[in-house]
């Protein structure tokens, strides 16, 4: 099953390197990764999101843990959370292609940031299915290129992750 | 103030090697009479050191090593310590910062390298962190589930002519790191329940017992309940090995009293063990019938090859004293019919003779078990016993009757060849008035010979009992099991003469051949009490470490000889 794992990281040269260096020295899997600074700059917000079954994420969430640098960790996708992740994709827009993307695009809520005589590029925002779907409605034809922040998230209601 | 630190944190020895970014730091060492510095003749040797002196006391040992070479030299040595969750803090000095990340002269980047085998690392930025900074790795690396801890050091963070306050940090203050202090009550008593209606409880004990200091509360418990009791690898001494309740270590060499009493037992009580391959054998098989108690300091070796079905997360030692006083004010004693009738069977399973049963041979061949029995009847079982890796290694672990915890010194985790000597060295350094000896191989003995000159230079007369049998012996046995004897690479053509070699390095060299003279030449060797003895013995090359447990089966799964399988 698929995990959202998000950590507070202490903000510090090396922290990285070392969640990034537990998934390759234990073989575990990440699909993908999004860090930043928090609104208390001495702490840093990581969100990755992999795959495994319920012992492996168990180990890999007491391996987390063990890190010295990881303050606090919790699972996302063991409770109501919302998950987004933005995108920026160049498109192929020419004749009627125009108004046919720029329909999905407004179907699928996005936004149209960019514009020259052949090109759109699109923002999305959303959870990573849904970010799937769109490339799906357009067409891999048509992109030209993809980039993807990776998910981040945050639990619904009263529960936070905090100090 | 790296060395001021190290005096008022009360360290006695370091072991390391000088080298260009460290020369500040020496030059300070030079300075201070409190903390004695033993130079090695490798770094290696200097991580084996510190790490014997930590197996014995339980207390951080403290490596100096310098940039490049210095800190590379040391990885094999903290990975050992890793493996075996041993605490140790290494100093490895580091270019000028102002210079990291320029392929600098003798630059290596240690924090890089040594990530996956430290508990955690640090690097100096300011000058003036250097005391908090130690100060957190010397609570990180004996806290908690022990481990080692690398300081890396730019040079110019150690430069003399920038001055700072020194104040000796009492506390290490660390908001993200907070080991668990006790077991969960509830968890306790349910375990002690679950103990006391078991039909065919055993307790399965490892080197957290050893390094948790719990081996009284453990015996306590034991006896309380008349459990039988194995230990692993890394757990001997944990509980007395000439007490009727022990049944020897179990595992792939483990005795055949233990692994059948572990595949047959309704309750496992796992104290500070991990579940270890060499340990379970086939995962799949394990103990089909038995519930699992686990404690550990350790929530991530819980339930990580081996399902608990009652974790316990907690220091071994006051999580077993609670479990004790549980116990006692429960007041119940286990059924006596069924304590009976567990021990009629284990007893059944022991027989009367050797716990590991051997072929004596002719009467002069010279067997290396019998090497370890007569060692163990001359220390009477109290001597620190270390050794390196292969067939040695499990003789002296079946053989070997320890009856306190700390004196079994070996690399169990990650199978460190060299790390006998050098950890001797280091337990003698500490304890000069005990006997310490190290149990060896021609092989893994020429991984840290070089040593012998370091001991010479500070004294330190540790019993060096090379099993000699001339081939790479645990290799070779194998090679003999599993590749029709095809001894690929397992001989060595031309080894030393140990005996002239221990004396050009200023020793004493004994060469024994033949068995009616292997106790007579022991005593003496031992007898010698201000020197180094390289005791070389002739055993035979034939010999296999029975029993072994078959590739992928259940505990029970052995094979007794060189032909008997269960």
């Amino acid at each position: 099953m698929r995990h959202i794992i998000s950590l507070l990281l202490e903000n510090e040269p090396g922290a990285l390197s070392r969640v990034v260096g537990l998934f390759s020295q234990r073989n575990y899997n990440i699909e993908s990764l999004t860090v930043a600074p928090t609104e208390d700059p001495s702490l840093s917000r990581l969100t990755l999101t992999t795959v495994g079954h319920d012992e492996v994420i168990e180990q890999i969430t007491k391996n987390l843990n063990k890190l010295i640098e990881v303050v606090k960790l919790v699972d996302l996708s063991e409770s109501a959370h919302i998950e987004r992740e933005l995108m920026l994709v160049k498109v192929k827009a020419t004749g009627a292609q125009r108004a046919e993307i720029k329909r999905t695009t407004d179907i699928f809520r996005g936004q149209i940031v960019d514009v020259t005589s052949s090109v759109y590029t699109i923002q999305l925002a959303g959870a990573s299915d849904k970010l799937d779907s769109f490339i799906q409605a357009i067409g891999t034809a048509a992109i030209l290129e993809t980039v993807r922040s990776g998910v981040t998230g945050i639990a619904r209601g009263d529960k936070i992750l905090s100090i | 103030m790296i060395v001021r630190f190290l005096r008022d944190e009360g360290v006695k020895y370091i072991y390391g090697y000088p080298g260009g970014a460290l020369l500040h730091v020496y030059d300070a060492l030079f300075k201070e009479p409190e903390v004695a510095h033993i130079l090695v003749r490798h770094e290696q040797a200097a991580t084996h050191m510190a790490d014997g002196y930590a197996r014995a006391t339980g207390k951080a040992g403290v490596v100096l090593v310098t940039s490049g070479p210095g800190a590379t030299n040391a990885i094999t040595g903290i990975a050992t310590a890793y493996m075996d969750s041993i605490p140790m803090v290494v100093l490895s000095g580091q270019v000028p910062s102002t210079m990291v990340g320029t392929d600098a002269f003798q630059e290596t980047d240690m924090i890089g390298i040594s990530r996956p085998i430290v508990k955690h690392s640090f690097m100096i930025k300011h000058a003036s962190e250097i005391p908090e900074v130690l100060k957190k790795a010397f609570y990180l690396a004996q806290s908690g589930r022990p481990g080692p801890v690398v300081v890396d050091i730019p040079k110019d963070m150690t430069d003399p002519t920038q001055k700072f306050e020194y104040v000796y940090p009492k506390k290490a203050k660390l908001r993200s790191y907070s080991p668990a202090l006790r077991g969960h009550s509830g968890q306790i008593r349910k375990a002690a329940e679950m103990l006391l209606a078991a039909k065919r409880p055993i307790i399965y004990s490892g080197g957290g017992v050893i390094m948790g200091g719990a081996a009284a509360p453990l015996t306590e418990l034991a006896k309380m309940l008349n459990l039988p009791v194995t230990n692993t690898l890394m757990g001997l001494g944990g509980y007395p090995g000439m007490d009727r309740q022990f049944l020897g270590m179990l595992g792939m060499h483990g005795s055949y009293t233990a692994n059948l009493a572990m595949h047959h037992a309704d309750v496992i009580l796992a104290v500070g063990a991990r579940f270890d391959d060499r340990v379970i054998n086939g995962a799949a098989k394990f103990c089909p019938n038995a519930k699992i108690i686990h404690i550990d300091i350790d929530p991530a070796s819980i339930s990580k090859t081996v399902k608990a079905d009652i974790p316990i997360v907690g220091p071994v030692d006051s999580v077993l004293t609670e479990m004790v006083a549980i116990l006692k004010e429960i007041g119940e004693t286990p059924n006596q019919e069924t304590v009976a009738s567990w021990w009629k069977q284990v007893d059944e399973w022991r027989g009367s003779g050797r716990m590991f049963p051997y072929n004596e041979g002719d009467g002069s061949i010279i067997k290396p078990q019998m090497v370890i029995e007569t060692l163990s009847e001359i220390t009477k079982g109290d001597a620190f016993i270390t050794s390196d890796v292969g067939q040695h290694q499990m003789f002296a672990a079946q053989y070997y009757r320890f009856n306190k915890p700390n004196r079994w010194i070996n690399s169990g985790g990650l199978g460190t060849m060299g790390f006998g000597f050098p950890a001797a060295m280091g337990v003698k350094l500490n304890f000069p008035d005990d006997e310490v000896a190290c149990v060896t191989g021609e092989g893994s003995i020429q991984m840290n010979i070089q040593e012998l000159s370091t001991c010479m230079q500070y004294g330190l007369p540790v019993k060096i009992v090379n099993l000699n049998n001339g081939v790479l012996g645990m290799v070779r046995q194998w090679q003999d099991m599993m590749y029709s004897s095809r001894h690929s690479h397992s001989y060595m053509e031309s080894l030393p003469d140990f005996v002239k070699l221990a004396e050009a390095y200023g020793h004493v060299g004994m060469r024994i051949t033949d068995l009616k003279d292997l106790k007579p030449m022991m005593e003496k060797a031992f007898a010698m009490k201000d020197r180094l003895v390289f005791l070389d013995i002739q055993v035979d090359t034939s010999e296999h470490v029975y029993p072994m447990q078959i590739k992928d089966g259940a505990m029970r799964d052995m094979w007794l000889s060189k032909t008997e399988r269960t």
